[in-house]
């Protein structure tokens, strides 16, 4: 049954674009009220591609993955994820967030809920799967993350890094077409930064489309295949990893890098 | 008259207890009150106790309790008519509290809902519901009850009395509970709300799963605390003329036979609001301790 609905815009995108982009933003803009937080945006993204996304704080990177999934309306130009183009019909924004995930840099699980109830609850209410299969579901998914062993606890009683991977599951078991990261391991003390990124890379090796807004660069020379580095509400440069931080060519994501790099 | 006494005498609260209990109940049917009495404690048993099983027909139940309660008090459908006008005494008092502590809870969580609304003209019926409902002061609202409300229903109407005063003291309820609830919507994290939107649920769904249990664990107290001056405030009917368990007592003071006798009556019906009151908050304390160690967070 789950299938049936994900397969749906899959076989739209096959017959509108015989291209493999997963993600097509064109001329993209966005206004707080007064303030331009995104200037003409254009960014494809390939199925299975690993892009991230990194620029100084106030740069619009976390709202740019944010339109993505239509947490944040952009009011000119077009973005197409999977075949379906992002207005305010609300049936298509909730066809595309089923099938996008995202994991919130202050995880946002569900406290009232266990760790068994938050990963179960989305295939049960918008994949329609019954709760005994959901809920073995979200067991292969906590054993993936490797934590099935805090299944009957509450958030309340886990660790940043454990909450971040209950995150994670909780996204991947509605198993998306693309997963969005925004900054996943800012808000973690810094011994739990790697067992977030483990997940991660291990996720990026199964082949998911990714985009993430982090500054673990490290992570973006292992997985990713592009960084675009955005500042003032532009992407400024974009290129592969090596590229990107062994040359990188604009005075701004020099400066930038000299930052974060010695520190 | 007032001469010094040596006791109590509680012959008068004996002697008069089925007055105060079924007001003019006539005395062939009251099995139907105690029958409905006997289900309003079935009905809050099944609420409130954790791990029965099959918690759900228990909520059903509580659910429908109110209509078979109506059923078994007016009558009808094959059991004998009952004017409400016979309805009086503590019965009356516990009708007015339980609907209105039923009917606000849902109607005040839609209230709150509808003023967060995006859309313009809900968030508009709804502020103003509130605001004026909110700004008007519930004695008005039965005299509105009671005299007025005729004038906007179609000529020849009648519309029972007490029908009239339950709808009013609930929205006047709801009123406030809508407030509280929507402290509590606010208490909690935009996260929330980003969560479950990212999962792809829908809104009913969102709230109904994510947001209103934890935005209700947050109002629990200002909810109790609404419940409890409702059921309290359901002593003013007897401004228009209805004679609830205070109206039926100061009654029953003017009976030659009882003069004097105001020391006992007041303290009975004070120890009677005071254990329901003093029930419902303790509940509350019970239910607040018992969410929190649930999820500590």
């Amino acid at each position: 049954m789950a299938n049936e609905i994900s397969d749906t815009p899959s076989a739209e995108a096959t017959s509108v674009d015989s291209s493999d982009l997963i993600i097509s933003i064109k001329e993209m803009h966005k206004w707080f009220d007064d303030f331009h937080v995104l200037k003409d945006i254009n960014l494809d993204v390939r199925r299975g591609e690993r892009i991230v996304i990194c620029g100084p704080s106030g740069s619009g990177k976390s709202t740019l993955i944010r339109c993505i999934n239509r947490l944040e309306q952009h009011q000119k130009g077009t973005i197409i994820v999977d075949g379906t183009e992002l207005t305010q019909d609300l049936k298509n924004i909730e066809i595309i967030r089923s099938e996008v995930g995202m994991v919130f840099q202050q995880f946002n699980l569900f406290p009232h809920l266990t760790v068994l109830e938050n990963v179960a609850l989305a295939p049960i209410w918008v994949r329609k799967m019954p709760r005994a299969e959901a809920e073995e579901n979200a067991m292969k998914y906590l054993e993936r993350v490797k934590i099935p062993e805090q299944a009957s606890k509450y958030p309340g009683q886990l660790s940043g890094g454990q909450q971040q991977r209950v995150a994670i599951a909780r996204s991947l078991c509605m198993s998306p077409r693309i997963m969005l990261f925004d900054e996943p391991t800012s808000a973690l003390d810094p011994e739990m930064i790697k067992e977030v990124l483990d997940v991660m890379i291990e996720l990026a090796e199964s082949g998911m489309t990714m985009l993430v807004v982090t500054h673990e660069m490290g992570f973006a020379t292992a997985v990713a295949h592009r960084v675009i580095f955005m500042d003032g509400g532009e992407i400024i440069e974009e290129n592969t990893p090596q590229e990107f931080f062994t040359n990188p060519e604009h005075d701004r994501t020099k400066l930038f890098l000299s930052q974060i790099l010695h520190h | 008259m007032d001469a010094p006494r040596d006791g109590a005498c509680w012959a008068f609260i004996r002697g008069s207890f089925e007055l105060f209990v079924y007001g003019w109940y006539p005395e062939p049917e009251r099995w139907r009150v105690n029958l409905s009495f006997l289900l309003l404690v079935i009905a809050i048993f099944g609420v409130l106790k954790d791990n029965l099983p099959g918690k759900k027909y228990w909520l059903w139940f509580a659910v429908f309790f109110p209509f078979i309660a109506a059923w078994l008090l007016v009558g009808g459908f094959g059991l004998v008519p009952v004017g409400t006008q016979k309805i009086g005494g503590i019965l009356l008092t516990i009708i007015v509290g339980v609907t209105g502590i039923t009917f606000s809870l849902p109607l005040g969580i839609l209230l709150a809902l509808g003023r967060r609304s995006h859309l313009p003209v809900l968030r508009a019926v709804c502020v103003v519901f509130i605001e004026f409902i909110r700004g008007v002061p519930l004695i008005t609202l039965l005299f509105v009850a009671s005299t007025m409300l005729t004038y906007f229903l179609p000529p020849g109407s009648s519309f029972d009395l007490l029908m009239r005063v339950l709808i009013m003291v609930t929205i006047f309820a709801a009123a406030y509970i809508a407030e509280v609830v929507r402290g509590g919507l606010q208490g909690l994290s935009s996260g929330q709300y980003e969560a479950a939107d990212a999962l792809g649920l829908t809104y009913w769904k969102a709230h109904r799963l994510i947001i209103l249990p934890q935005a209700l664990k947050i109002s629990i107290p200002g909810i109790v605390n609404t419940f409890i001056g409702l059921y309290k405030d359901s002593v003013l009917v007897l401004i228009i003329g209805m004679m609830d368990i205070l109206g039926l007592g100061r009654a029953r003071l003017n009976d030659p036979l009882w003069l004097g006798l105001a020391p006992e009556l007041y303290l009975f019906i004070a120890l009677f609001f005071f254990l329901c009151c003093f029930s419902m908050a303790r509940y509350s304390l019970g239910l607040e301790k018992k969410l929190r160690t649930g999820h500590k967070q």
